[in-house]
């Protein structure tokens, strides 16, 4: 990757070789009562375009102080992160702002959708950030409702929809503004098994058809499966990396990055 | 984000909690429909005294002796007839200076009996004051150098006598004494609460016999223009004091006079919308507090919005607008609620309640003020959320 490439934005590289995500050393301390808390402790990974990654640990393991980095919702102590290119620490919170609105989308555990608001109108809110008009956000917003199997429920209100509706309503949410990476944090957690599959069903689709990368953050090894590759955190350290592993397992030579490539789905 | 998405959010949040919005806006409510009324009360106390001022008549200059200030004991007047001879010679145009004696008597007529004003004054009152008659003549030359016993009446004076008969040529007594009526006003109205409806007018010189005096307990001169107030009372005044070394000698002008007491009404109206403004204030407190309410509820809401890519400015503006929202429609609410409420005072009550646009703009800009004023801590605390704290929070 080449310097100037790192301050372009998006919308005019799909070019491969930029990695949606990379993250060098990052490390995370929190300051708890004035006790210094380590909860990221150096992680280097990178996740490239269209792949489908889980973050996988227990509770208290930093995989959500990683999502949150991530996601670029919070700042590391230390160490680099680029996404899609754009290296973070240098930007200032509305750049940030502007950077989550166009390359990240979440999906959260509880949905957090707007109560008393359509699914539309919860739909286009990333929209509404850029500066979308109106007819604009309505016609992107009922594509992906339609994209993820809702375009009968556009009017109705979280409070008149299912839980596994409501989560699709949420990836709809989070795709709406065609990011890079879908960051799903135990999309499934609370949903009950059917519902689960069926939004993981979603997930897998929407990352083969659309190319968007998706990255799962669970403590469920059944549910992190569905993804190629796993990641393992503990201790705010990566225990374990499928796609480094196989580059060992495999013992060819091949320069990790390399490897990493052979991990996506295309 | 564009203005018209965060107006839009705005309303939206204040329509869902509907009651919540309601009754924190009757505070900024009830704060500018204080404003609005008591400013137009005020204010229509104001022009209440300053038409009744101004309905004397124009340039008149009133000379009292002694120190004219608001509250001071009357001084006992040695002004005579004499006196105001040399006042007209110092001022050149005798027809221009009118005198007067004021004193309270009984007035009757067969049986029916009435305290008046009785006011000696001469022919040249009407040369300074506007006096328009209902019927009859003025005062003449004549009436005062031959000492008649005529009277002209008031106009409520002449309809208590005598009610639909005409009182021209008629008797009254006044302290005992006979007197013909040879004129009857017609209605001025009040100057400072007194009707002066309720007085006679008889021949100075008259009057002085009647109780017994020979001053007068003023001159009223009459300027050209207005021009010629100034120099004219100083002259008065000091041709007074030459006159007589060592007492004072008062001059006022209408144009003081309202000066004085529209910046004592000034004042007064400047308190109750002050004290009015209070409640103004006491309404953005509330505004302010469930703003907090409301950042503190939908924490959760900010840190999705934040994670959907709201930056601090949008998420400022959301709650900053809906915080100037809530005021400013209590503040319409409130001024279209004012404004009633004073054209009920007035149609209602002898209140003279006068509308200002410039109270309603001011109350209007006030509250919006109260919105941005206590709407920014608020907002300013949602703005700076994290975004990772506010999205675990309950």
């Amino acid at each position: 990757m080449t310097r100037s490439e790192e301050t372009a934005w998006p919308a005019d590289l799909s070019i491969s070789s930029i990695p949606a995500i990379e993250a060098v050393d990052l490390t995370r301390r929190y300051q708890l009562e004035g006790v210094a808390v380590d909860a990221l402790r150096g992680v280097s990974l990178r996740i490239d375009q269209g792949e489908f990654a889980a973050i996988v640990g227990p509770s208290g393991s930093g995989k959500s102080t990683l999502m949150h980095l991530l996601g670029c919702l919070d700042r590391p102590t230390s160490g680099v992160l680029r996404v899609n290119g754009v290296e973070m620490s240098g930007l200032s919170e509305s750049r940030l702002a502007e950077l989550r609105n166009r390359t990240i989308g979440f999906v959260f555990q509880s949905f957090h959708l707007l109560a008393r608001t359509s699914a539309l109108d919860n739909v286009a809110l990333p929209l509404v950030y850029r500066g979308a008009g109106r007819a604009e956000r309505r016609s992107r917003a009922t594509a992906a409702l339609e994209a993820v199997g809702l375009g009968h429920r556009m009017g109705h209100r979280p409070s008149q929809m299912s839980g596994g509706e409501q989560q699709r309503v949420a990836i709809a949410r989070a795709l709406v503004g065609e990011p890079k990476v879908l960051l799903a944090d135990e999309p499934t957690g609370n949903l009950d098994t059917r519902n689960g599959a069926e939004v993981m069903a979603i997930l897998d689709r929407l990352n083969s058809e659309s190319g968007v990368a998706v990255v799962l953050v669970t403590h469920d090894q059944e549910i992190a499966a569905h993804a190629r590759r796993q990641i393992h955190v503990r201790d705010g350290l990566i225990e374990l990396d499928t796609a480094t592993a196989q580059a060992t397992g495999q013992a060819t030579g091949q320069a990790t990055e390399g490897a990493a490539e052979g991990g996506r789905p295309l | 984000m564009r203005g018209r998405e965060a107006f839009v959010m705005a309303l939206e949040a204040l329509r869902v909690n509907r009651l919540r919005s309601a009754l924190t806006m009757l505070g900024v409510i009830i704060g500018v429909l204080a404003v609005v009324i008591l400013v137009s009360v005020g204010t229509g106390a104001k022009d209440a005294v300053e038409k009744q001022i101004s309905g004397l008549g124009t340039n008149i200059i009133l000379v009292v002796p002694g120190q004219l200030t608001v509250g001071a004991a009357p001084t006992q007047s040695r002004l005579s007839l004499a006196d105001a001879a040399y006042v007209r010679r110092v001022v050149g145009d005798p027809a221009k200076v009118t005198v007067s004696l004021q004193s309270g008597e009984t007035v009757r007529v067969g049986r029916t009996e009435a305290f008046v004003t009785i006011v000696g004054t001469d022919q040249n009152l009407t040369n300074i004051f506007d006096r328009p008659l209902a019927k009859g003549r003025h005062l003449s030359e004549t009436d005062v150098d031959t000492r008649r016993r005529v009277a002209v009446l008031g106009a409520e004076v002449a309809a208590k006598m005598f009610g639909d008969i005409d009182p021209i040529g008629r008797q009254v007594s006044i302290a005992g004494a006979r007197f013909r009526v040879v004129g009857v006003y017609a209605t001025v109205g009040q100057t400072f609460g007194l009707s002066r409806d309720q007085e006679v007018h008889v021949p100075v010189t008259t009057a002085q016999r009647m109780i017994g005096v020979d001053r007068i307990n003023g001159l009223a001169v009459g300027a050209s223009g207005p021009d010629e107030i100034q120099p004219l009372q100083e002259k008065v005044v000091a041709a007074l004091a030459a006159r007589y070394p060592g007492e004072k000698f008062s001059a006022v002008t209408q144009t003081q006079l309202l000066g004085t007491i529209g910046s004592v009404l000034g004042m007064l109206t400047g308190v109750l919308a002050a004290i009015a403004g209070i409640s103004l204030l006491v309404g953005g407190v509330g505004v302010s507090n469930i703003m907090l309410v409301s950042v503190r509820e939908r924490t959760r809401e900010i840190g999705l919005r934040k994670a959907l890519g709201a930056r601090q400015r949008d998420v400022l503006a959301q709650f900053l607008i809906e915080a100037v929202l809530l005021t400013t429609i209590g503040g319409v609410i409130g001024i279209v609620l004012g404004v009633g409420g004073a054209v009920a005072i007035r149609s209602l009550t002898e209140v003279p309640a006068s509308i200002t646009w410039w109270s309603i703009a001011l109350a209007f800009g006030v509250s919006a003020a109260v919105g941005v004023f206590f709407g920014v801590a608020p907002a300013r605390r949602a703005a700076r959320l994290d975004p990772v704290i506010a999205l675990r929070a309950e």
